[in-house]
């Protein structure tokens, strides 16, 4: 069995900003704390790590890039986002407490040099390419690599 | 995020080194302390005045 290290990681299914922010909340707070960090982002969280571009070659994948538009600016609270509205109310509410930004967290977790894995298996169902994610990406990887990172881990979360 | 800004500040000096900080974050209360403990570092002081936190971490290793 793998022996134990300083390391967290984490695995992202959601998509909603409220839960993304709390997973890059904990990330960068373990990567400041010295704990190797990582992250799998799966299914919705793929959202996260979008540049935003419409994705999808069939049909049915157009359809969902189209309705499923990523890019973490464009997510948003997992209830009362009244579409979009309560996304902006948040965001309001955030900055006049000088809350730091969810696009400047996600930017200070590459920074601090925290991995970030995305599901090969969520692209390929979801018609999502490597080139429509960001370029920090540090790999596309499957769950044998997810649960390899888990094992080594003393925190596993999943979001 | 205040644990990152001083993770980020105490790598670029020596060992025995100080970081002074002020934050308006009132999470730091609970969180410096807990970071400190976790990296094996020197709280120095640490208080509050009003709206403000000041602090003040050793560099322990």
């Amino acid at each position: 069995m793998a022996e134990e290290k300083n390391k967290l990681t984490m695995i992202v299914l959601s998509g909603d900003m409220d839960k993304v922010m709390a997973g890059y909340n904990i990330a960068t707070g373990a990567a400041a704390q010295g704990m190797e960090v990582v992250i799998f982002y799966t299914f919705w969280g793929l959202k996260a790590i979008q540049k935003g571009n419409l994705t999808g070659k069939g049909l049915f994948g157009r359809m969902l890039g189209l309705m499923n538009r990523g890019g973490i600016d464009t997510i948003g609270p997992s209830r009362l986002n009244f579409m979009g509205m309560g996304r902006w109310m948040f965001k309001m509410m955030m900055k006049s407490k000088g809350i730091t930004p969810l696009s400047e967290l996600q930017k200070l977790s590459f920074e601090l040099g925290v991995r970030h894995l995305a599901c090969q298996m969520s692209m390929d169902v979801m018609e999502i390419a490597r080139e429509d994610l960001l370029d920090e990406v540090s790999d596309v990887a499957g769950v044998a690599t997810m649960l390899e990172h888990a094992s080594q881990s003393k925190v596993t979360l999943f979001i | 995020m205040p644990v990152v800004k001083l993770s980020q500040a105490i790598k670029n000096i020596s060992v025995g080194g100080l970081v002074e900080a002020t934050a308006t974050d009132p999470g730091v209360l609970a969180d410096i302390p807990a970071w400190t403990r976790s990296t094996g570092n020197e709280l120095v002081k640490i208080e509050r005045q009003e709206k403000v936190i000041h602090f003040l971490v050793r560099k322990k290793k």
